[in-house]
């Protein structure tokens, strides 16, 4: 079908169509482009389609649409075709767009500061005072080297004329640059062959001068500085950017709970103790930031973090209260500013807006609602725009009256017919189109992306362009006129400062969710493996299921796995029903899914921690359960699937990551919980007499994953003194419990010595000495029992270790009570 | 107030904070906004603080809007709190303006707006400052419409101002059960009760509502003990008030919860959009359990000084 691609795309005659300049006809920019388009046949068109909601998926690329603590991550949407933008166009743009930062910044320190701009009579009072984002804790307060806005992103349009207009401006935690080098790093991948054969400019060199200048302009008393970037935490709407971002940028992604202030100096609580901060990023909203000096409410922020800021021993990207230029009532405002701030002519004009605080920009409105969009001036309104010519009958009789009642609360805006360009719906439709455009302060000024995050409305016809609403995004190809070379971020050359920086500013937080995702990721792979082996004993027909599940039921109700029995009773469900319960049932705690959730949880907090491998295993995981599951062997799938999920991360774990400070974590984790699960599960059958104990070891070395070996080795039924050799003692059986032993010794010996903590000795060196030192000759001898319950006792002894280390490694290494003493030492 | 009122007059203010917390606090951050603002017609002699535990840290600075915050920071397991702010203030009688003798609301109102290049000088870009929405302060067409009474065509401002305060002193009871520090304005206009700070939160919902600049003060009131009944210390505490900018005289204090002009019984801490920019005292602590704090305010004239705390328990602040 090819030459039939371009020629069956709509060409709009009253807007800009950014692909084609006249039916059928590419523009000069997207003419290579459009020819490789028009030369795939529909089945590869499709097939690349796929491989971009594939690689979404793989990578957990997410934007929550609620702030839903169930989590309604919902899949970033790319369309796979790019907005290509040529290099001269681009060229114009790009210095219109740091000449706005520049005169943004330059409007931030004024209003701060001399607040001429509102003596002059150049700004309504009421937009700046009025605003919500005017913080008055930060009248007065001069940043470091000046710099209010580090951090820029503009909305722009395109008019049917072909010009770029401002339309909205974003100056408080700007969005969408990460996105934008997901989209870049996808597509790019999807079309290779043009990606290089266009020129198109990289956008490593973006976040490469974010790293830097950060770095330059912080206050660092002549130390290494550090730069962290302060997220909400998980449940943000683009948390997925902020652990995107922290991981590509190498800064640690940190939460207000991992920050402290003393001596108006800012500290990263790190698993080494308190390291100081000299710069932060932020996506946290200033409201958040300070719970003593701004919303008391806030638990999310930094108790103390504005007198840091007050006396300037951090830079904070952006400044607090830089969020008072987020209105849109300000376009009007910006050309006179712009003359009289920069002495230059505005190079990008805003789309027309008028105030209706100003009585003859009311009236205009009033008498020109048809062609205008209505917009609140305060962003703190939450008002969605609103469409003159939508207006009919009483809503419009109401609208007026709301802007007649409070004039300076309302904004008429021109309505600007977006350009369009096309998308992939298994041909081309035309949808319209706007880009985000982001700029960084550098200490020789602003820089731009050269690139965008390209936004598109979520269905034909429509005009309003909203990620919370669903909208699509583009990745966006700005052509150079000779070939680029690349570089990447991860691969340029280190100096000494990395190395100083790297691998010791782990939070506190970090390790501690590590040990969890440690925990959680071991004790999802016990209890599916337990649940395993009971739906495998389980059929209605067979008289045997009682003798075979014996003592099975009761252990998977002591490691929690099944609900415990209420008052003695017995649990009234059928045992499939509650087998499968304890399986998808995540309101259940101990259940695979409520154990999975937490897994997700705790790995959730340390994303940018993990390699994009873990992640895949992660999302997988997190799939799995979302498919019903009726019957055994569906539920019998399941856990095949939740063990071999569970083995993939084990794989990583073990294999894969580096072993910082927050591995070996992770690794106390996995073997605690090792050590605290076999120790439970081993002492059930122990419990019993010999003809009942005997019947139970079958499932013992199955829940234990030993049974393989255990068949290679003997070749013969389950006896005890073999079983308990390979379970319990036998240090080369990695599901052994002396092996868990051991392991903990070495790694406890390990992080005490790199994070400078005594090693525990009283917890585990006893237990190790007792398991070397039992007399296996005793299970031989006549009073096998009392062999049988010196074990049991052995392996109470195992469990009470495994749970006082776990809280051993609380007690140090995650809560901070640090003294200003310690504080002085490691700063 | 009758002539016999000498023209300055000098207090001391006591105001002891305690917190006791049910676990031990291992950090704590207050901010304190405690020492009395230098004013035309204040003038603070001398201001210490005695804080146990000692904080790890003490600080000063001014905030955006001039007032003087100390903040303390304490690094040790500690189970209670306890500040002593003390202060012998000096108060001169005000130039109070003449009621009738201020603009017209309307024009004040008119002032204060944008016209296209229309600037302004600082006096009037302060009081721009004060025209809008805060935490506890709504601009809503209910207050304004409950103001609109008292605010007749070309009325002069201080004598609408004057009326509001009147009818809100006559309208509104005084009740601490009725309301607490969250209790939104809103609602206490409904119920029509609250304390202090809730009748100048509402009094400032008024006057925003209807375009005029108005903050909300924190101060001190000397009380007047019953009849026959001695002065008891403690037996005070922390006041608000309203202050309306007038072009001409400058802001213009009003008290609704008394219905009086503030003067020589009056001491001012500092002000703000509303209680949230003044708190005396306002802190975040890790850990604790915190219970409410008992506060104990003592306002004594300078006269009745020896008196009230004889010679065995005299504050360590004495007479400038």
């Amino acid at each position: 079908m090819p030459p039939g691609l371009i020629a069956s795309y709509p060409h709009a005659a009253d807007r800009y169509d950014e692909m084609l300049a006249a039916p059928g006809q590419p523009r000069p920019h997207w003419q290579p482009f459009a020819e490789r388009l028009a030369r795939f046949p529909e089945s590869i068109l499709g097939h690349r389609a796929d491989f971009v909601r594939g690689a979404i998926e793989a990578d957990g690329v997410t934007y929550n649409v609620y702030t839903d603590p169930k989590g309604t991550k919902r899949p970033w949407e790319l369309d796979m075709l790019p907005l290509i933008v040529g290099s001269e166009e681009w060229e114009e743009l790009g210095s219109a767009v740091a000449q706005r930062a520049r005169l943004l910044n330059a409007i931030l320190a004024d209003l701060y500061g001399a607040r001429s701009l509102l003596t002059e009579g150049l700004l309504p009072p009421a937009l700046v005072f009025g605003q919500h984002g005017y913080k008055w804790p930060c009248q007065g307060v001069l940043p470091p080297a000046g710099i209010w806005l580090h951090s820029y992103a503009v909305d722009l349009a395109r008019a049917p004329d072909g010009k770029w207009w401002a339309i909205a401006d974003r100056t408080q935690g700007p969005s969408g640059a990460g996105y934008a080098l997901q989209n870049r790093i996808i597509v790019s991948r999807t079309f290779p062959d043009a990606f290089r054969e266009l020129h198109v400019q990289p956008l490593a060199s973006f976040f490469r001068a974010i790293q830097d200048s950060l770095a330059r302009l912080a206050p660092h008393d002549g130390e290494a500085p550090l730069a962290v970037l302060l997220t909400p935490g998980p449940y943000n709407e683009t948390y997925f950017e902020h652990a995107f971002l922290a991981r590509y940028l190498g800064f640690p992604l940190v939460e207000g709970q991992d920050l402290t202030v003393r001596d108006d100096t800012v500290y990263l609580k790190t698993l080494r103790g308190l390291r100081r901060v000299h710069a932060i990023l932020r996506r946290l909203d200033d409201d958040f930031c300070d719970p003593l000096e701004l919303r008391a409410d806030s638990a999310l922020g930094i108790p103390g973090l504005m007198g840091a800021i007050r006396a300037g021993r951090v830079l904070m990207a952006n400044q607090l209260g830089s969020g008072v230029l987020e209105s849109a009532a300000l376009l009007g405002f910006l050309p006179a500013i712009c003359e009289r701030l920069l002495g230059e002519t505005l190079l990008m004009p805003s789309v027309a807006t008028w105030w209706c605080g100003e009585e003859p920009a009311l009236e205009y409105v009033l008498e020109h609602l048809d062609d205008l969009v209505i917009k609140p001036a305060f962003s703190s309104m939450r008002m969605e725009a609103v469409f003159g010519h939508e207006l009919k009958g009483d809503s419009r009789r109401r609208m007026i009256e709301r802007i007649v009642a409070q004039p300076h609360a309302y904004v008429g805006q021109e309505w600007v017919r977006l350009s369009q360009a096309p998308v992939w719906n298994r041909k081309l439709m035309p949808r319209s189109v706007g880009m985000r455009v982001f700029a960084a302060a550098t200490p020789d000024g602003y820089t731009v992306m050269p690139g965008a995050l390209g936004r598109v409305a979520p269905r034909a016809g429509m005009e309003v362009i909203s990620m919370q609403r669903g909208g699509l995004s583009k990745d966006t190809w700005v052509r150079a006129e000779a070939p680029v070379v690349r570089t990447s971020l991860l691969k340029r050359r280190l100096g000494v400062i990395d190395l100083v920086c790297g691998g010791a500013d782990i939070p506190s937080r970090v390790g501690e969710n590590l040990f969890w995702m440690g925990r959680y990721a071991e004790r999802c792979e016990a209890s599916a493996r337990l649940l395993r082996a009971a739906l495998v004993r389980v059929s209605s027909s067979d008289p045997e299921t009682e003798l075979r599940l014996s003592g099975l039921l009761d252990a998977a109700r002591r490691s929690g796995v099944l609900p415990p029995d209420e008052d003695g009773k017995e649990d009234p469900r059928p045992l499939e029903e509650a087998l499968t319960a304890a399986l998808v049932d995540a309101d259940q705690p101990g259940s695979v899914a409520a154990n999975l959730r937490a897994l997700a949880y705790a790995a959730g907090h340390v994303k940018e921690r993990l390699s994009s491998d873990n992640w895949h295993a992660l999302n997988h995981l997190e799939q799995l359960l979302s498919r019903p599951v009726a019957t055994v062997d569906q539920a019998l799938s399941a856990l095949d699937q939740v063990m071999l999920s569970c083995i993939s991360l084990a794989g990583f774990a073990f294999d894969d990551m580096t072993r910082d400070e927050g591995w070996r974590f992770l690794i106390l984790g996995r073997r605690i919980e090792r050590l605290y699960g076999l120790s439970t599960l081993i002492m059930r059958p122990l419990a019993e007499g010999v003809r009942e104990r005997e019947r139970m070891f079958e499932w013992l070395l199955e829940a234990a994953n030993s049974i393989v070996t255990y068949r290679a080795r003997y070749r013969r039924v389950p006896e005890l003194l073999p079983l308990a050799h390979l379970l319990v003692f036998d240090g080369s059986n990695p599901h052994s419990v002396a092996f868990q032993v051991e392991a903990l010794q070495n790694e406890l010996a390990r992080t005490a010595r790199d994070l400078g903590h005594p090693y525990p000795s009283l917890m585990i060196d006893p237990l190790a000495r007792r398991l070397a030192d039992f007399d296996l000759t005793r299970f031989e001898a006549e009073d096998c029992e009392l062999a049988v319950r010196t074990l049991r006792t052995l392996l109470a002894e195992a469990e009470d270790a495994a749970g006082n280390l776990s809280e051993e490694v609380h007690r140090r290494f995650f809560i901070h009570t640090v003294r200003p003493m310690h504080l002085r030492r490691v700063a | 107030m009758n002539q016999a009122v000498p023209a300055i007059v000098r207090y001391h203010i006591r105001h002891d904070t305690r917190y006791r917390y049910d676990q031990p606090v291992g950090e704590s951050r207050q901010l304190l906004r405690l020492t009395p603002r230098e004013l035309p017609w204040q003038h603070t002699c001398a201001h210490r603080l005695d804080i146990a535990p000692e904080p790890a840290r003490r600080q000063a600075f001014v905030d955006g809007l001039g007032n003087l915050v100390e903040t303390l920071h304490f690094e040790r397991d500690h189970d209670a709190l306890f500040i002593r702010a003390e202060s012998w203030v000096e108060l001169r009688q005000r130039d109070l303006p003449a009621l009738a003798d201020s603009p017209p609301w309307e024009t004040v109102r008119e002032m204060l707006e944008y016209r296209a290049g229309r600037g302004f000088d600082e006096a009037r870009l302060e009081a721009c400052g004060y025209l809008f929405e805060s935490r506890h302060v709504r601009v809503k067409r209910e207050f304004a419409d409950y103001a609109a009474a008292d605010f007749a065509a070309g009325a002069p401002l201080l004598v609408g101002v004057n009326r509001l305060m009147r009818r809100i002193f006559d309208e509104f009871t005084f009740d601490p059960e009725a309301t607490d520090v969250s209790t939104p304005v809103t609602e206490v206009f409904e119920h029509r009760r609250g304390v202090c700070q809730d009748f100048a939160h509402f009094m400032l919902s008024c006057l925003r509502s209807l375009g005029l600049p108005a903050r909300y003060v924190s101060g001190y009131l000397l009380t007047r003990p019953p009849p026959g009944k001695a002065r008891l210390i403690g037996a005070d505490a922390t006041h608000a008030w309203v202050a309306v900018y007038c072009p001409g005289h400058g802001w213009v204090d009003f008290d609704p919860t008394n219905a009086l002009m503030p003067d020589l019984e009056h001491i001012t801490i500092g002000w703000g959009h509303d209680f949230a920019d003044v708190s005396p005292l306002r802190g975040v602590i890790l850990g604790g359990g915190e219970h409410e704090p008992e506060i104990a305010v003592t306002v004594v004239p300078e006269d009745e000084f020896h008196t009230l705390y004889g010679s065995a328990e005299l504050p360590g602040l004495q007479p400038a």
